[in-house]
């Protein structure tokens, strides 16, 4: 039912992606701007959650007793999306984020009977609307400073005197947007909670809620705010820099591959700051296709996850002769993350450094991001050794079904077919 | 009054929410100082709206209300729900739990 709901979103948001201008319709008194690429984002990213609900329905399923809720949940988050990738004013910008969080901290404490599930709840509540408080301060201070909440309509003098109160604004709003996509240092609530929440929501909350969150980053730094980038430029790098030698070192030390996953995601969020430092269309492009790539990949490997009983890296032992159907999708899902190529996650990677590249004044971070793309390569690779050259038996909770197999084989072929052809993802983009 | 007398007044408001949410280990706490969070944020929004003769601030002010309230409804779950096992509200005893 849910993914019958999710097919006929996703064809909705085409058919807008095809007949929506380019540069946006304004609806709601201004307030929301749909254009063509919002809504192509939007097309995408239904379909990944179609593809994600049709790959763990049955792991969302065995999570509690409330299955009509959860998927309810998944589809107000859905909602806090498409707001997110047409919002017009900071008001919408603050409703989006909102109904974007709201049911993921329901969703994180779903498994009521789980100690650390209510735990990763508690902690994400606090931490998430402490950043919204933050989020709120920046729109009030950047009201201030412009005497507008609607992002098309800010004007900044061309002198060199520049508000304190926008200069703050922005720094505030960059934290807030820091915590939403966990960026270091306000990544410590990321691993807890997503070791703690049902893995099958944790794979949401990894993916699809923290790209949205990127695009709104992007929708306001790059549209807006990009003419006083050089106000704003510096924090972003020293961010991005420190995001991606947090997440990196740190994944290396990981014994269980759901927090290695966790960091790894917060690895990815630095690769897809260089979208938000890159202020150019090359940029936005290159978010787009790092969003589809990341999500296929992540979503995979979090559903190869909920199958396994053992978390750590031994639960992979011998994957490859028990299940070589399961062992093969996960090895191009950790190809794509590591960023191999012929798969999404090098195109990914390879669109976000050209871009960064164009942009031109932050060699030193593509630089810097390649040899922690080297690093990642260590801790990703390491399940891939677990699955083919270590003797075991792996646990799974139930032998796979014919479906299962196929849908994941489905999924690492869609991961691939990024990586061959990035064009289809950019189609409208 | 000048405006800016209501912006250093609701920063202080502001910094007085981010210190106790970072210091106090009492989950209600923490969450009453996010509240104080919010709530300097609508004296400031109102005083902006003042200042500039819009009414549209002062909408936003109705909008984080609303918000504020649908946290609060989910917050104050998850607080129970984390009270009915532990038997406290300390936050921590979460991190003691973890391992």
């Amino acid at each position: 039912m849910a993914a019958l709901l999710l097919l006929l979103l996703t064809g909705v948001n085409a058919y807008e992606a095809l007949t929506l201008p380019l540069e946006g319709k304004r609806l709601f008194n201004d307030m929301l701007m749909p254009g063509q690429v919002s809504a192509w984002f939007n097309t995408l990213m239904t379909g990944c959650t179609l593809l994600y609900v049709m790959l763990s329905g049955r792991d969302i399923r065995k999570v509690g007793n409330h299955v009509a809720d959860y998927f309810a949940l998944i589809f107000f988050t859905l909602c806090g999306l498409y707001i997110l990738s047409s919002y017009n004013t900071l008001l919408m910008l603050f409703l989006g984020i909102e109904i974007l969080s709201i049911p993921q901290y329901i969703l994180a404490g779903a498994d009521k009977r789980n100690l650390k599930s209510s735990e990763a709840s508690l902690k994400y509540f606090l931490m998430g609307s402490f950043s919204t408080g933050i989020l709120l301060m920046g729109i009030a201070l950047l009201y201030g400073a412009m005497g507008t909440f609607h992002i098309s309509e800010f004007s900044f003098p061309t002198t060199e005197l520049f508000s304190p109160l926008a200069l703050a604004g922005i720094l505030l709003i960059v934290v807030a947007f820091g915590f939403k996509v966990s960026a270091a240092p306000m990544h410590l609530w990321t691993p807890d909670v997503y070791d703690g929440a049902p893995t099958p929501f944790a794979s949401y909350m990894a993916t699809v809620m923290k790209v949205a969150a990127f695009y709104a980053f992007i929708r306001l730094f790059h549209n807006s705010l990009g003419s006083v980038s050089n106000k704003w430029m510096l924090v972003i790098m020293i961010i991005t820099a420190a995001t991606l030698l947090i997440g990196n070192i740190t994944a290396v030390f990981q014994q269980s591959v759901k927090r290695m996953l966790a960091y790894s995601s917060i690895a990815q969020a630095g690769f897809m700051l260089f979208a938000v430092l890159s202020v150019n269309e090359l940029g936005r492009q290159s978010l787009i296709i790092y969003a589809v790539a990341y999500t296929l990949a992540t979503v995979g490997m979090f559903t190869v996850l909920a199958k396994l009983k053992d978390y750590t890296y031994d639960g992979f032992n011998g994957l490859a002769k028990s299940n070589p159907m399961l062992a093969f999708a996960t090895a191009i899902f950790i190809f794509s993350l590591a960023g191999i190529p012929l798969t999404g996650g090098f195109m990914a990677k390879y669109y976000a450094v050209s871009a960064l590249m164009t942009q031109g004044n932050a060699m030193w971070l593509v630089l810097f991001g390649l040899l922690m793309a080297a690093v990642s390569v260590y801790y990703y690779f390491r399940v891939i050794w677990a699955m083919y050259f270590k003797p075991g038996t792996p646990q799974l909770h139930e032998p796979m079904t014919t479906t299962d197999n196929w849908l994941l084989l489905f999924t690492a072929s869609l991961v691939i077919l990024v990586g061959v052809a990035p064009q289809l993802v950019l189609a409208f983009a | 009054m000048p405006t800016q007398y209501y912006l250093f007044l609701s920063l202080a408001l502001f910094c007085i929410g981010i210190m106790g949410t970072l210091m106090r280990r009492n989950a209600i706490i923490i969450f009453m100082c996010i509240e104080l969070m919010l709530n300097s944020v609508n004296l400031l929004l109102v005083a902006f709206s003042k200042m500039y003769g819009h009414a549209d601030a002062q909408l936003f002010v109705f909008f984080i209300m609303v918000v504020a309230a649908a946290e609060v409804s989910v917050g104050l779950a998850v607080i129970v729900l984390m009270y009915r096992k532990v038997h406290s509200v300390d936050v921590n005893i979460l991190n003691r739990l973890k391992h």
